[in-house]
């Protein structure tokens, strides 16, 4: 349940609006940390084959409320964390994670669920070493994503907020609305917040910089240490 | 229970679902729980024509059978690809979906929903394999306190007869094999079903049960429950 884990590896994972740049970050990272020789797994968000047909069946017959889009959402997390982040954690990887729970809190209280209950509905989930909240003017990242990509999807837009008639203008209510309940959970959850308005390069030295003050208990290449140290590994 | 015969007012166990009004909730809601193999749907299948017969709409549903959710845990079980967290969730995924689109509409429509199982067996099966009986409850936290839970109580030993009177016989879920608890299916039966009887009489008192014997048999038994919900209807 929610709180710090006992595991040797550890759990970065990042946050924002879309357009704030998070993923490029995190990929970024996972560069960085392959080449510096530590193991390390990358688990994506709705990546659960079984349950994203049902999201997928759901989202095309647009038959998601609040609370079941809710309640699939934290299904999808609940086998991710229990197929790939805690197995991972425990062989002392390194885990990165492209948005995690605090995705589910600002999304599903926009669309009208309960804080305290969604809050109590991800009570499983492990806490990440450090939660990066990449925080971005809505100018900003609007301008990067609705000139990036050609449509945007029923769900995406928060049409079932029925905040617009407009696929664009509902989107753009709904990133705003979404933004105002990231900026709420910087405290509650201590997100630690990088200014995504600067430079990439500039990003992503300080992003490097607090995960290598997390990592000095953790061995690169931690699988060999292992093996050397369990005669099972060692028959071949 | 309290006295409904006037205002009959719907609750909540916890926060509920956003956007329901249960002012506007004029059926009534049914359950009839207890473990696997106790009779369960033999009771609904008679009670439906009765009640209807004697003028009353009537919807009856049950685990697993929602548009959303109900074929992916099926496929999920078939493979044994979920982990007792994200199962317990697709499982309220389901219940979610049926509760806000079938169960709430028809008592807004008036029906009686007589339903086959409700939140308390899954809540049950949670709680055997592990996991923390206060969240499991604060998850379900959406559901509506239904207007009588009769619980039909028996033995393991009670049980057996009806699981080998099915088709499949002794089912890999409903004998808890996914929990390792013995080394046959017979074993593994017994000691789940146990556990499942000792969990399911914890929730007596806690949920308010009317407890029916289910040893007894089947024609009293449902004249035992003909003569409880009539009397509950009697005060609509």
């Amino acid at each position: 349940m929610y709180g710090d884990h006992q595991f040797p590896g550890k759990l970065f994972i990042v946050e924002g609006i879309d357009g704030s740049g998070k993923s490029t970050q995190l990929s970024l990272l996972q560069q960085w940390l392959k080449r510096e020789g530590y193991m390390v797994f990358f688990s994506e968000w709705n990546s659960s084959p079984l349950v994203k047909e049902t999201t997928r069946r759901g989202k095309k017959k647009q038959m998601l409320t609040p609370t079941t889009f809710s309640l699939l959402h934290a299904t999808d997390l609940a086998d991710r964390i229990e197929r790939h982040i805690i197995p991972p954690l425990k062989a002392g990887a390194i885990v990165l994670a492209d948005r995690y729970i605090y995705t589910a809190f600002a999304r599903d209280t926009a669309r009208g669920v309960s804080p305290h209950w969604v809050r109590e509905l991800y009570r499983f989930a492990v806490k990440p070493t450090i939660a990066f909240y990449f925080r971005v003017p809505l100018a900003v990242s609007l301008k990067r994503i609705l000139s990036a990509r050609a449509g945007l999807k029923y769900y995406e837009a928060g049409m079932d907020l029925g905040l617009s008639d407009d696929l664009e203008e509902s989107f753009e209510l709904f990133q705003g609305l979404i933004s105002r309940k990231y900026e709420e959970m910087v405290e509650e959850f201590g997100l630690r917040v990088v200014d995504a308005t600067r430079s990439i390069e500039e990003q992503q030295n300080e992003v490097r910089a607090i995960v290598e003050r997390e990592l000095i208990d953790v061995p690169k290449r931690p699988v060999s240490a292992f093996a050397a140290s369990n005669p099972l590994f060692l028959e071949k | 229970m309290e006295d409904r015969s006037n205002n009959h007012a719907f609750e909540f166990y916890g926060e509920g679902l956003p956007g329901v009004d249960l002012g506007e909730l004029r059926g009534r809601l049914i359950v009839i729980e207890g473990p696997d193999g106790v009779g369960r749907s033999t009771q609904v299948s008679m009670l439906k024509p009765w009640l209807e017969s004697n003028g009353h709409a009537v919807l009856d549903t049950g685990m697993t059978r929602s548009a959303l959710a109900g074929r992916g845990i099926k496929q999920a079980k078939a493979g044994i690809t979920l982990g007792p967290i994200s199962l317990t969730l697709f499982y309220a995924t389901d219940f979610a979906d049926r509760l806000e689109n079938e169960m709430i509409p028809a008592l807004r429509a008036g029906f009686i929903v007589l339903t086959d199982r409700y939140i308390y067996s899954l809540i049950a099966r949670s709680i055997v394999r592990g996991l923390d009986a206060s969240w499991i409850k604060a998850c379900y936290g959406l559901a509506l306190k239904p207007d009588a839970v009769f619980y039909l109580r028996s033995n393991v030993g009670g049980l057996i007869p009806r699981v080998l009177s099915s088709p499949g016989g002794f089912d890999y879920w409903e004998s808890g094999m996914d929990i390792h608890l013995g080394d046959d299916l017979f074993d593994s039966f017994a000691a789940y079903q146990t556990r499942m009887l000792s969990v399911f009489d914890s929730m007596i008192d806690e949920y308010g049960f009317e407890v029916i014997d289910a040893t007894e048999p089947i024609d009293l038994i449902y004249r035992n429950l003909q003569r409880r919900i009539g009397r509950l209807l009697r005060e609509f």
